[in-house]
């Protein structure tokens, strides 16, 4: 007699400790194998984009905050600069300084939170994840000095900043980026040399280099595979052609080399801070935009290297107080394109590991 | 029973030697059995909050500190907590099995105390195939695991249970052959004997053998780095994910208490059991037993978890070899020196294990573990 086996479905999510928040695959396992999987988007869509249009220009800014919760602040900037596009506003020289600050004070904080959430996917039961929401929470502390906000902070204004940061802020923000070098170097030691992160994550869900170019991928996990594709540096943004910092890349496009970027790129981040924090100037934080404003009749699209990849928004206005149309490119959406043909013939361990990996926020991927 | 029995018991019972022990077999038994079943329980409590502070030590936080002093009345707050939980079983669960597997997996745990020593002849059954009971009864948990699995008619409760008796089943082996090392040196099988024989612990000189076994051993129990059956952040909680109430209240008991029985174990096989200066035997025991406990959490706390296939690679390649080598060094040695081994050689054992686990450890290979998948029609 022969026994016979065969495929079986198995739903991962869309309530799952794994799936950083509500999202549904649907996996094809042969044993541990998979052998297809079909990912299910789509629970968390709020219709962002449609609200868009029936809020002004100014009343957007919250709403971009719910996008990729992890990094409020890129998302008020991305939006920010689109609508400056759009109407043509300069923004002051502190307003621009602070601006970097603060996105790139984002990009770390929501790096840790990548890096630390991709070793609790491993299995590293959490001690990873609590040291790195440690500086996570310290760099929240500095948000909520400027906004009185830990998460969604709503800060940033068309034309440059609500209100100037308090005194406090600079020295504060002086000694953070110190602690958060040292400790960059303390992580290492727990986790570069870790022989089973090592034999868990490298060659695991290799995202090749033509792939992810024809998927449009974006940070780190485009840069994981070997393309050096940095919008600060291809596209200089607000005042980044100022900075002097690289952009690492990995080799293999492995979760390795995604996970390896993500702790290169805080530690340039760290570089651009300690710059950016020696030059900021004097001066106002805003230039004056009535709360109603009609930008001329057009569109722009404007993007930024949010810590996910290319985040984008294009704008169509009509000349009314509103958007016509507002789509935003989220990154984290667009890097899940490429899942299955990274996971297909992986375990079901890795995908969990491949999937975490990738970085993603469902706020964001379904919006 | 006349009263002067009673009382010699009652002094056995307080681990102090009395010269006819075991005396009365039944009476040795019922207190004996319920000493264990209480040491158990008790122990298990103390892991949980062990367990629970060492990772908030370990993790840059505090750990609870709110029941009682230190939080030490912690585990008991959670047990009355999962105890008033309601108890759901799946409509289509298999009742039966899904009943019966909590209670499957938990007897053999207390089984095995049976035979370990707490002190100079202080045990319940002194058994002369001790070791090969201990490593015999211990793996039948996982059939309790895998009812669990398959009863709970839940996919994830299945992988859980399919990779725990996978991995039950290659680390026996290994296991068992670490093991072996030790039976030569001490010339029994019986734990009490080999307890005896160690002057000087064997961990000296059996350093890779111990090794293997801590090893095996945190496999067989499913303790991280190869916790795949729970593997929280994979199939939600494993085996154990359709229960509550009570029925997981065992299965968490089950958890801790065979990670008490391999450090039980291991002291005993390798640490020289209860033997120790001034304290009296069982604290020496208790200490040791501790001391291993604190090891697992640590490397719980340290390391992510290893892949299915990553895992049986380590058994079959790494321990696998290592054990045989371990037994066939052993043999040489003990034949060499019949009447115990000199010290010097602590250092030489030392030295090839250390040689041993390098070479190994370098064929280790990393970014292999694909299959090629046919495309689906």
């Amino acid at each position: 007699m022969t026994l016979k086996t065969e495929p079986f479905v198995l739903n991962i999510g869309p309530v799952h400790p794994s799936t950083h928040g509500v999202f549904r695959m649907r996996a094809t396992l042969d044993g541990e194998v998979i052998i297809d999987l079909e990912p299910v988007f789509g629970y968390l869509h709020r219709g962002i984009e449609k609200l868009a249009e029936e809020r002004t220009f100014t009343g957007f800014i919250p709403l971009t905050d719910r996008l990729d919760y992890m990094a409020s602040m890129s998302n008020n900037l991305g939006y920010v600069l689109a609508v400056e596009k759009l109407a043509g506003i300069k923004v002051p020289e502190r307003a621009e300084y602070m601006r970097v600050i603060l996105a790139e004070f984002q990009r770390i904080a929501s790096h840790l939170v990548a890096v630390g959430a991709f070793f609790n996917d491993c299995g590293a039961f959490f001690t990873p994840f609590i040291y790195m929401f440690r500086e996570r929470e310290k760099i929240y502390d500095l948000f909520e000095m400027l906004s009185g906000q830990r998460v969604l902070y709503n800060y940033m204004r068309v034309g440059g900043f609500n209100q100037d940061m308090p005194d406090e802020f600079l020295p504060a923000a002086r000694t953070l980026v110190n602690q958060i070098r040292h400790r960059l170097d303390e992580y290492d030691t727990l986790l570069l040399e870790n022989e089973i992160a090592i034999a868990r994550s490298k060659g695991v869900g290799i995202l090749p280099k033509e792939l992810a170019i024809s998927v449009g991928a974006s940070g780190p996990v485009l840069r994981a595979s070997g393309v050096k594709w940095d919008l600060r540096k291809a596209d200089p943004y607000s005042i980044y052609d100022r900075f002097e910092f690289d952009v690492p890349t990995g080799t293999a496009g492995d979760c390795y080399d995604r996970w390896r970027v993500r702790v290169a790129e805080m530690r340039q981040s760290v570089r651009i801070l300690d710059q950016a924090l020696k030059q900021v100037p004097g001066g106002p934080v805003k230039t004056y935009v009535p709360q109603f404003f009609h930008p001329p009749v057009g569109e722009a699209y404007a993007h930024i290297e949010a810590p996910k990849g290319e985040l984008g928004f294009y704008l169509v206005s009509d000349g009314s107080i509103a958007p016509y149309r507002c789509h935003i490119r989220a990154p984290s959406f667009i890097n899940l394109t490429a899942l299955k043909e990274m996971v297909v013939g992986w375990k079901m361990q890795d995908l969990i590991i491949i999937f975490g990996s990738i970085d993603i926020t469902m706020g964001e991927v379904d919006r | 029973m006349t009263a002067p029995a009673l009382s010699r018991q009652l002094s056995a019972v307080s681990f102090e030697l009395s010269s006819d022990w075991p005396g009365n077999f039944w009476l040795h038994w019922i207190i004996f059995s319920v000493i264990l079943i209480v040491f158990v329980l008790v122990m298990v409590l103390a892991f949980v909050y062990i367990e629970r502070r060492g990772a908030g030590r370990i993790q840059a936080r505090i750990g609870p500190n709110r029941v009682g002093p230190f939080g030490v009345l912690q585990p008991i707050a959670d047990a009355v907590k999962v105890m008033l939980k309601e108890d759901i079983v799946p409509f289509t669960a298999d009742k039966i099995v899904h009943f019966l597997a909590p209670i499957v997996s938990f007897a053999p745990l207390v089984m095995i105390f049976a035979v370990v020593p707490f002190g100079n002849g202080v045990l319940l059954v002194d058994l002369n195939t001790g070791i090969l009971y201990v490593v015999a009864i211990a793996s039948l948990t996982s059939v309790g695991v895998l009812m669990a699995g398959w009863g709970s008619s839940n996919k994830y409760s299945l992988l859980g249970a399919m990779r725990d008796v996978a991995s039950v089943v290659s680390y026996e082996i290994p296991m068992v052959l670490s093991v072996l090392g030790v039976v030569m040196m001490a010339g029994s099988l019986s734990l009490a004997q080999i307890v005896q024989s160690q002057n000087i612990p064997f961990i000296f000189f059996q350093p890779l053998g111990s090794l293997v076994f801590f090893i095996a051993g945190c496999a067989e129990i499913n303790r991280s780095p190869f916790d795949l059956l729970e593997a929280d952040s994979e199939l939600t909680a494993g085996f154990h994910t359709e229960y509550s109430g009570m029925k997981f209240a065992l299965f968490y008991l089950v958890e801790y208490g065979e990670a008490l029985a391999l450090s039980a174990v291991i002291s005993t096989l390798f640490l020289s059991g209860w033997r120790g200066p001034i304290l009296p035997p069982w604290l020496w025991l208790v200490g040791k037993i501790v001391v291993i406990f604190f090891v697992m959490v640590w490397t719980r706390m340290t390391l992510p978890r290893a892949r299915i296939d990553q895992l049986m690679a380590v058994a079959w390649k790494f321990l696998f070899p290592l054990a045989i080598l371990n037994f066939l060094i052993t043999g040489v040695e003990v034949l060499a020196w019949p009447n115990g081994l000199p010290w010097p050689l602590i250092f030489v054992n030392f030295a090839i294990a250390g040689l041993l686990i390098l070479a190994f450890s370098r064929r280790y290979k990393v970014g292999w573990g694909r299959v090629e998948v046919r495309e689906l029609r």
